[in-house]
């Protein structure tokens, strides 16, 4: 049995860690009240710049390229909403189908209307000293590509920092009551400008890591929903960074799952299990197992 | 999103769309270094420069963009951000085929029961989203995109287990029996008769918000729900949830036409991001139903042309994502203008009045 | 004693919102030491000095100064930082956080869970309140809140300390507990601004009292020199108004319809002790309140600030639900609300758009845009509409004109009446009419009430503006924390018991 949970482990972390990354930027942004549905656009675009970063500066030049995509995404989801007012959602729906439109074309233009499949150079594994021999456990979560420990960091960071400085307050406090936070003095369009901008940059960092950690290459449309995903986990985890690190396993697990099935031959309605996280999410807002309560100014027009 | 003003706006705006997005198209690939005379004539060609691109290529797509168009408008015009027409196309999709597999084939009936299902299960999937905000202010948005993915799922499930073909070789139904197609329409390829049925609904959809109480409320609702509430005395909530359900019954209506007229069978990709491509669809339209005919029209030649395109010129037929987004950015933001404006003019004097 | 300059000074302070004059040439000053009551009727221009003196609303003219030094307050964070905290009567608290991070919030650096609850337990020391640091503050009493939002104030340092009309929201024995600390703090050498309309707890607890009447001090001094009477005068404002608008009560009731008045057919519109819960339903709006307005007479409310108004003249229109009692109204209650364009038109479409919203949650079937669009240009043509057509979008319009507009269509029963009814709405309920209006348009929506009133319509106003409510009614009841008192017409003994003073 054992033989069979470590790779299902280290599937599990390793499909988890761009959906943390991803989510943990939506969450910011969306505890200042605003909501980024161009979040998959930013994963998307995150994606092509590690590759166009990638071909030009190795591992290191194609993280900053992800981070570049994703932040120019977030760039214009933070001009148009915040400085426009225009509206979110459509916003970003239109965002999510520029990057798709954008990266196919770009692709197809740069490297062939083929799609031959273009090598990435790839961040590989690197085991923690004495962790990854752990049973069971260690080299799931110890034996993994370096952005799954930057994420490992980013998740008690995060936490630290909404719990305990006077900035994390004042995120959450905007998300809750932003007159309120401005009557306090908070300066609460620079503080959204700014959750927006980091969210597209940790989006396209999650896009990054499809390519730099997992794939090896870009595929149109890679993102694959992943960015749609993160807002699923954003709400089962709470709007918290713990709860989001957990949600993200959960539904790393689910297509975790349905590899270790097909891998082992059995004939399990595997969908099930894909479809299970989102069920687990609605349920949340629902009110079973206690109420997800999302920030009170969560969408509202500004 | 104002009145109309009368068909001779309707058509300046018309044509003045759809020049705004040639000259876009023809501005990115002069850009991107293609040859823009022949793109620009493969898309031509390819979307109703011929008899048949014009039937089997562009008006058979126009079809389910009408639709899902048509519910996107009146989802949005009364405040509803339904994301997940793609989800209800999908609902729609698999309960057509349910019963069209199902009920053995009595013809006439059997396609409009199939069609009926298609509709309700649509407006079903819809209805647990809009159940979620009535009952515990869930927002939609992320409701119905979650329900989308539960919906892709499903039907991935359903092609590989209770509805798979016989064979079990395929993740698909099996086909739909010759007597539940809907008929093609004589000498137009593979355009069928969802064309007519569409085309007729989202004439009666405009009718209905123009000319009944109904409508009228679902675009007071839409504009202000406070004011909907205490000057029209008007249940907001149930206005909300039965354009909601409507929404999703229209985008489960495209599914199953899409089903019963073009692929016979539950594909787990029968939607192309149909229920995406609706939001460009309706908003470009101003959420009005008559003019989302035009607009589907202008989508499904782009997206039929792309694909010529792309062949004929190597340019990426994705540059049509492009395009529509630009025009959805331009729309939104042309709004946002102008609301911004009128209010510096009236609003904020007045706001500050109040708040003295 | 010392000749310390004053902890803030207000000198000649002007502010016009549009047409309407805010304040006109105010000076104000406050001394440490002092609690220094500011009277006023609602709409006086109390409530927008003291947003001047926190930055919350910048003057067009006048100058500030703070311990004899000048200082520009342009934000509330200029405010804050000079020493100045203000309580508003909406709290800007976070309810979903605890009472320590709602004080903490605003600050910078690391956020020290010690020494945020040490900083909650210094305060509440210092103040005497109870504070629990880690209650969240949607758990709190009202009173519990307001004294989370003092905290938060004096955790800035404040030095002057507004409280703009803390005791509306509290229960007596509450508002005595704080109008005793208010006391206690200045003693302390802090200075405070009390905004009220209470006559008693200003001259309970101040060392000095400013009445404003319209914008304009027209009495300042020390509070030991006043006496209820004369302050209430001054707040009533005897002399300014002309005599012809004398309410003309008596007269008008007892004329040619006190006999059909009786028949229960004329009661158009009664309430039968109703009692309505606030939507916490940890409050009562209103208690047990009976009310009856008969064909062809308008019956004015007066009532200050939260008495309950709000929900009387929405349970009378059939807007909210009464938790106890029973509402007597016809089908159709023409509903003006005091926040127009939130509540009674979309901004954003035309005029035939916006006639049609009355009554539109009852209508059925097929909508007729033909006989709206002449029903609208007969409403703007009996009301004087100025706006170039029937399609032009409610936005473009005048204040004035949007209220004539909504006006017209409320006064009208049923926009499309079966032929041979009467257009004319049996009921009107009207919530400060002319708010934001000029003179003008004032005079000519006051016509268009008395016409309405004229020609047998049941009239119910509300205004903030007492002149305005004698000016308008043939009877006036005052609400009073909740509860209908029937006062005789007298402007003396109507504002008295209002003032809860009677």
């Amino acid at each position: 049995m054992t033989d069979a949970l470590t790779p299902f482990l280290a599937a599990t972390v390793r499909t988890a860690t761009p959906l943390a990354l991803a989510a943990l930027g939506e969450m910011l942004v969306e505890r200042t009240g605003i909501i980024n549905i161009g979040l998959e656009g930013a994963v998307l675009a995150g994606a092509f710049g590690a590759l166009a970063g990638a071909t030009a500066g190795g591992v290191a030049g194609g993280y900053v390229g992800a981070v570049a995509g994703g932040l120019l995404v977030g760039a214009i989801f933070a001009f148009c909403v915040l400085v426009l007012r225009a509206d979110q959602i459509i916003t970003g729906m239109a965002l999510t189908l520029l990057a798709v439109g954008a990266t196919g074309t770009l692709y197809r233009a740069l490297y062939g209307a083929s799609g031959a499949s273009l090598q990435a150079p790839t961040s590989g594994p690197w085991a923690v000293p004495a962790l990854a021999t752990l049973p069971i456990l260690g080299e799931a979560l110890f034996d993994q590509p370096v952005i799954t420990y930057v994420t490992y960091l980013l998740v008690p960071t995060l936490a630290w920092w909404m719990a305990r400085t006077h900035a994390g307050l004042a995120l959450r406090a905007i998300g809750e009551r932003p007159d309120a936070a401005a009557a306090a003095g908070i300066p609460v369009a620079r503080m959204r400008t700014i959750a927006v901008l980091v969210g597209g940059a940790l989006g396209g960092l999650a896009g990054g890591t499809l390519v730099l950690a997992q794939a090896g290459t870009f595929v149109e449309n890679m993102s694959a929903g992943r960015g749609f995903i993160a807002l699923a986990i954003v709400v089962l985890g709470r709007w918290q960074p713990l709860g989001v690190a957990l949600g993200a396993l959960v539904f790393g697990a689910a297509s975790a799952l349905q590899f270790a099935f097909q891998a082992m031959g059995w004939n399990v309605p595997y969908q099930l299990f894909l479809a299970a996280p989102y069920l687990l999410t609605l349920g949340a807002l629902a009110g079973a197992m206690g109420r997800a309560r999302a920030p009170a100014s969560l969408g509202r027009p500004l | 999103m104002r009145a109309s003003r009368g068909p001779a706006w309707t058509v300046f705006l018309a044509l003045g769309s759809l020049m705004a997005i040639v000259g876009a198209t023809a501005l990115l690939l002069l850009i991107a270094g293609y040859d823009v005379p022949r793109a620009l004539g493969a898309l031509w060609t390819g979307s109703v420069g011929s008899w048949y691109a014009l039937t089997s290529a562009t008006l058979v797509r126009a079809i389910p963009l009408m639709l899902t168009g048509c519910a996107i408008a009146v989802a949005f015009r009364a405040g509803v951000w339904n994301i997940g027409a793609e989800g209800q196309l999908l609902a729609g999709g698999a309960g057509a085929t349910a019963v069209a597999l199902l009920v053995p084939g009595a013809g006439t009936i059997a396609i409009v029961l199939s069609l009926a299902t298609g509709a309700a299960a649509g407006g079903v999937w819809a209805g647990i989203a809009a159940g979620l905000r009535a009952r515990f202010g869930v927002l939609e948005v992320i409701s119905t995109i979650m329900l989308n993915f539960v919906a892709l799922y499903a039907v991935s499930f359903l092609v590989r287990g209770p509805l798979q073909e016989p064979t079990h070789a395929y993740p698909q139904s099996s086909s739909l029996a010759d007597a539940v197609h809907l008929a093609r329409i004589p000498g137009a390829g593979r355009l069928h008769a969802g064309i007519a049925l569409a085309v007729v609904i989202v004439l009666a959809a405009g009718w209905v918000m123009r000319h009944t109480a109904a409508g009228y409320r679902l675009m007071a609702v839409g504009e202000s729900p406070a004011a909907a509430a205490s000057a029209g005395m008007i249940d907001v909530r149930r206005v909300t949830t039965l354009a909601f359900i409507t929404s999703g019954a229209l985008a489960g209506l495209a599914g199953a036409v899409e089903v019963l007229g073009v692929t016979f069978a539950l594909y787990e990709d029968l939607s192309p991001g149909y229920g995406y491509t609706a939001i460009a669809v309706a908003l470009l339209a101003g959420l009005d139903p008559w003019r989302v005919i035009g607009t589907s029209l202008l989508f499904a030649a782009l997206e039929a042309g792309a694909g010529a395109m792309q062949r004929d010129a190597g340019v990426p037929s994705t540059l049509v994502s492009v395009i529509e987004a630009f025009l959805i950015l331009g729309v939104v933001a042309a709004q946002a203008l102008r609301a911004r404006r009128a209010s510096m003019v009236t609003g904020g004097e007045l706001r500050r009045e109040s708040a003295a | 004693m010392s000749v310390a300059p004053p902890a803030l000074e207000l000198e000649h302070i002007s502010k016009r919102f549009g047409p309407v004059t805010a304040l006109r040439d105010v000076s104000f000053r406050v001394e440490a030491g002092h609690v220094h009551a500011l009277l006023g009727e609602n709409g006086a221009g109390k409530t927008t000095l003291m947003h001047v003196a926190f930055g919350m609303v910048v003057a067009d003219s006048g100058a500030m100064r703070m311990s004899g030094s000048p200082v520009a307050i342009d934000a509330p964070s200029d405010a804050i930082a000079a020493g100045i905290g203000m309580v508003h009567q909406h709290f800007t608290l976070v309810p979903a956080m605890t009472v320590a991070e709602n004080i903490a919030l605003g600050g910078r650096g690391l956020l020290r869970r010690g020494a945020m609850v040490a900083a909650v337990e210094d305060l509440a020391r210092a103040t005497g309140f109870a504070l629990e640091p880690d209650a969240l503050v949607e758990t709190l009493s009202v009173g519990a809140q307001q004294r989370v939002e003092i905290a938060k104030a004096l955790a800035r340092r404040a030095r002057v300390l507004i409280l703009d009309e803390p005791t509306a929201v509290l229960a007596p024995a509450e508002a005595e507990e704080l109008l005793r600390w208010v006391r206690r703090f200045a003693d302390d050498g802090n200075a405070v601004v009390l905004i009220t309309h209470k006559l008693k707890e200003a001259l309970a607890i101040a060392d000095r009292i400013t009445v404003l009447r319209q914008g304009q001090v027209v009495h300042s001094g020390a509070a030991a020199d006043a006496s209820a009477n004369m302050l209430a005068s001054a707040m009533l404002g005897e002399e300014s108004r002309p005599p012809n608008e004398t309410p003309s009560a008596p007269a008008r009731v007892g004329s040619n319809r006190t006999a059909i008045a009786a028949d229960e057919v004329n009661v158009t519109l009664a309430a039968h002790h109703v009692t309505v819960h606030d939507e916490h339903g940890r409050g009562t709006r209103l208690r047990d309140a009976s009310l009856t307005v008969r064909a062809g007479e308008i019956v004015g409310i007066a009532a200050v600030e939260g008495a309950g108004q709000w929900e009387l003249l929405r349970a009378l229109a059939g807007r909210i639900a009464v938790h106890a009692g029973r509402i007597e109204r016809p089908a159709q209650v023409g509903f003006v609300p005091e926040d127009r364009h939130r509540d009674a038109v979309l901004l954003d479409r035309s005029l035939t758009d916006n006639a049609a919203l009355r009554g539109s949650g009852a209508r059925r079937g097929r909508v007729s845009w033909h006989r709206l669009r002449v029903v609208t240009r007969s409403l703007m043509e009996d009301y004087d509409v100025r706006a170039p057509s029937v399609a032009a979008v409610m936005r473009t319009l005048s204040g004035g004109n949007q209220q004539k507009f909504v006006l017209a269509r409320e006064m009208t029963a049923h926009l499309l009446p079966a032929p041979g009814a009467s257009s004319d709405a049996a009921a009107i309920v009207i919530e400060n009419p002319t708010r934001g209006l000029d003179v003008r348009a004032t005079a000519e929506v006051h016509a268009r009430l008395r016409a309405a009133r004229d020609s047998g319509a049941a009239v119910l106003v509300y205004s903030s503006d007492l002149d305005e409510v004698l000016a308008l009614a043939d009877r006036v009841v005052v609400l009073h924390a909740g509860t209908v008192h029937e006062v005789p017409a007298d402007r003396d003994l109507i504002g008295r018991a209002m003032l809860g003073a009677a």
